[in-house]
C-alpha cells in the first residue's frame, strides 16, 4: 500500500504543543509549514466526541494578526469587503481577501478590539496574506504579527461547560454569544476568547500566550468533557458542517459568489464597492455565475476525493472541490463546482471515481446542522 | 502455511498454488478508520507491484499492491458489509482476496514476520 499524501520538504516549525501532543499519542505531519498533530485516537472516534462533548484544536499554525493606526477603518475597507460600520467592539465577522479581479486569496475573521482589529487568517496563506496586506495597506497602519500567542479551539456542546470553570472576566464566559468575544482570564493569563470555531458547533477559540499553552491546554484537557482532536477530524468536521477550506475549496480561480459566500460581501460593500475586485463581484451577484458550489450526498460508501468530476448523463459539469466519508452520516459527501444549470437541490448527477459512476445528489448545505449559541 | 510480506505493508499466505493477501496491522493503524475496500473482479490477472485494490479511509484513496503475480480467484465479500474488519482484525477475517501463484520464485524476495517487524520498527 501507499499512501497518496505528499510531504512538504520544507524545513518545520514546532508548535509551542508540540511534546504535549506526541506525549498523547499524536501522529503528527507537516502542514502549513508546521508539524501539526493529524490524529490521536482516530479519526471516527475524535470526530464523534467533539460531536457529542468537547474537543481541543491546536490551531496555532494560523496566523494571527493586530492592525493599528490613523483611519484604520477605511484603510481596511479598501482592502476587504466587510463594512466595519457596523462591526462594534467585542464582535467578530467572517471576510475575504480577494485580488484584483476578484479571486480569494484566503478567508479570514476580523474583530474589534478597542482601536485595534484583530485578524484571523489561514497558516498556509499566512506569510503571502501579511506581504499583500503591507503592499495594500497605507505605511501608517501598524501591522503586528502576533507569532508569540498560541490559538487553542474548543469545540463541542459541552465545550462552554468545560472552559466555564477556567476563564475568569468582567463578563461570564456565558455572555458570549456566536460570533461575540471578550478578554479573560485562564491560570492567571490574559487571554482573548471567541464565541465560534469551524465545526458547525458550539465552541470557543482561545488566544492564548505560547508560554502559557502547556499550562492552559493541561487545564482543559483535565476536565472530563475535553479530549484533543487532531487536524484529520477537523476536516471532516468542517466538511460535515459546509464550510469551505482554503486551499481547496476557495482559491485565486474562485469567486466569493461562485462559492455562495455572498454573506461575506457586506450589504453595504455591494451597493459602493470600492474593494478589491468590485467591479466582477458585483456584476456576479446581479447576473449570476456560470457555476457554483455545492453539496453532493453519494449513494453508497466509497467517497469521491478532490479533483473526482461530476456528470450529468455524458456532459462533465463539474468537480469535486472537497470530499471525503462522513461519519455522522455514515455515507460519503463531497462539495463540488458544479454549471449552475446543475446547481438545484435535489439535482441528480453522477461522480466518477475509477472509472465507476457514482451517483449523488445535490444537497443543501451544512450536511450536519449547526448548533451555533446565538440568543436573541 | 508460510507468511511473507511487502515493504508496502502487504501480507500474502502461501497454501500450495495458491495464496491470500491482505494488508498488515500496521497499515490499518497508518490509514486510520477504513470505510470502503475496492477489490479486484475474479479473474483479473495481476502483476508483482502493480495495483491491486485500494483502501479508502475518512481522509484518503491508498493503493494495495500485487505481492506476486498471478490470477484472483476469490474476493472477501464480508468487506463490502463491513470494511472496518480491516481495522479489527487485518491480518485474519479482513484479508483481502485470494490469487494463485504465478511464479513462486517471486516470493523469494519478500520478507518473513521476523524480518517484517525488524522493518516496522525501523520505520
Amino acid at each position: 500500500m501507499s499512501d497518496e499524501e505528499t510531504i512538504e520538504e520544507l524545513p518545520l516549525e514546532l508548535l509551542p504543543l508540540d511534546a504535549w501532543h506526541r506525549a498523547r499519542g499524536a501522529r503528527m505531519v507537516p502542514f502549513a509549514g508546521y508539524e501539526m498533530p493529524i490524529q490521536y485516537e482516530g479519526i471516527v472516534a475524535e470526530l464523534e466526541w467533539t460531536r457529542n462533548s468537547a474537543g481541543l484544536f491546536d490551531v496555532t499554525h494560523m496566523g494571527q494578526l493586530l492592525l493599528s493606526g490613523p483611519d484604520l477603518d477605511a484603510a481596511v475597507e479598501a482592502v476587504l469587503p466587510i463594512d466595519l460600520s457596523t462591526l462594534k467592539t467585542g464582535m467578530q465577522r467572517y471576510s475575504l481577501l480577494l485580488d484584483e479581479n476578484g479571486g480569494v486569496l484566503d478567508d479570514l475573521m476580523v474583530s474589534r478590539w478597542p482601536d485595534q482589529l484583530y485578524l484571523v487568517v489561514n497558516g498556509a496563506t499566512k506569510w503571502d496574506d501579511i506581504g499583500h496586506l503591507r503592499e495594500y495597506l497605507p505605511d501608517d497602519i501598524t501591522l503586528n504579527h502576533l507569532d508569540e500567542q498560541a490559538l487553542l479551539a474548543l469545540q463541542g456542546p459541552k465545550a462552554v461547560d468545560a472552559l466555564a470553570r477556567h476563564a475568569k472576566g468582567e463578563h461570564p464566559l456565558a455572555a458570549l454569544t456566536f460570533m461575540k468575544f471578550g478578554r479573560f482570564a485562564i491560570a492567571g493569563h490574559d487571554v482573548t476568547i471567541a464565541r465560534a470555531g469551524y465545526t458547525g458547533e458550539d465552541g470557543f477559540e482561545i488566544s492564548l500566550p505560547a508560554k502559557a499553552a502547556v499550562e492552559i491546554a493541561d487545564l482543559l484537557c483535565g476536565e472530563p468533557e475535553v479530549k484533543p482532536i487532531g487536524l484529520g477530524a477537523r476536516d471532516s468536521l468542517r466538511l460535515e458542517a459546509g464550510l469551505p477550506l482554503y486551499g481547496h475549496d476557495l482559491s485565486p480561480d474562485t469567486s466569493p459568489i461562485e462559492a455562495g459566500l455572498l454573506f461575506g460581501i457586506n450589504k453595504r460593500r455591494r451597493q459602493e464597492g470600492g474593494f478589491p475586485g468590485a467591479e466582477r463581484i458585483i456584476r456576479e451577484i446581479a447576473e449570476g455565475t456560470a457555476r457554483r458550489s455545492v453539496g453532493l450526498a453519494l449513494d453508497g460508501r466509497l467517497p469521491a476525493r478532490e479533483g473526482a468530476e461530476v456528470f450529468a448523463g455524458n456532459d462533465k459539469v463539474g468537480t469535486v472541490s472537497s470530499g471525503g466519508f462522513s461519519p455522522s452520516l455514515g455515507r460519503p459527501i463531497a462539495m463540488a463546482y458544479v454549471d449552475s444549470a446543475h446547481a438545484t437541490d435535489g439535482a441528480a448527477l453522477e461522480i466518477e471515481v475509477r472509472g465507476k459512476r457514482l451517483a449523488a445528489t445535490v444537497t443543501p448545505m451544512p450536511f450536519v446542522p449547526h448548533r451555533y449559541y446565538r440568543r436573541s | 502455511m508460510p507468511r511473507y510480506f511487502t515493504d508496502e505493508h502487504e501480507w500474502i499466505d502461501v497454501d500450495g498454488v495458491t495464496a491470500t493477501v491482505g494488508i498488515t496491522d500496521y497499515a490499518q493503524g497508518q490509514l486510520g478508520d477504513i470505510v470502503f475496500v475496492e477489490l479486484p473482479a475474479i479473474g483479473t490477472n495481476l502483476d508483482k507491484g502493480g495495483d491491486a485494490a485500494v483502501v479508502e479511509s475518512v481522509k484518503a484513496a491508498s493503493d494495495v499492491y500485487a505481492p506476486i503475480s498471478g490470477k484472483v480467484t476469490e474476493a472477501n465479500e464480508d468487506l463490502e458489509e463491513d470494511p472496518a474488519l480491516v481495522n479489527t482484525d487485518p491480518e485474519g477475517d479482513g484479508w483481502f482476496f485470494k490469487m494463485t501463484v504465478g511464479d513462486a520464485s517471486e516470493l523469494e524476495g519478500l520478507m518473513d514476520e521476523a524480518g517484517y517487524k525488524a522493518f516496522v520498527d525501523g520505520l
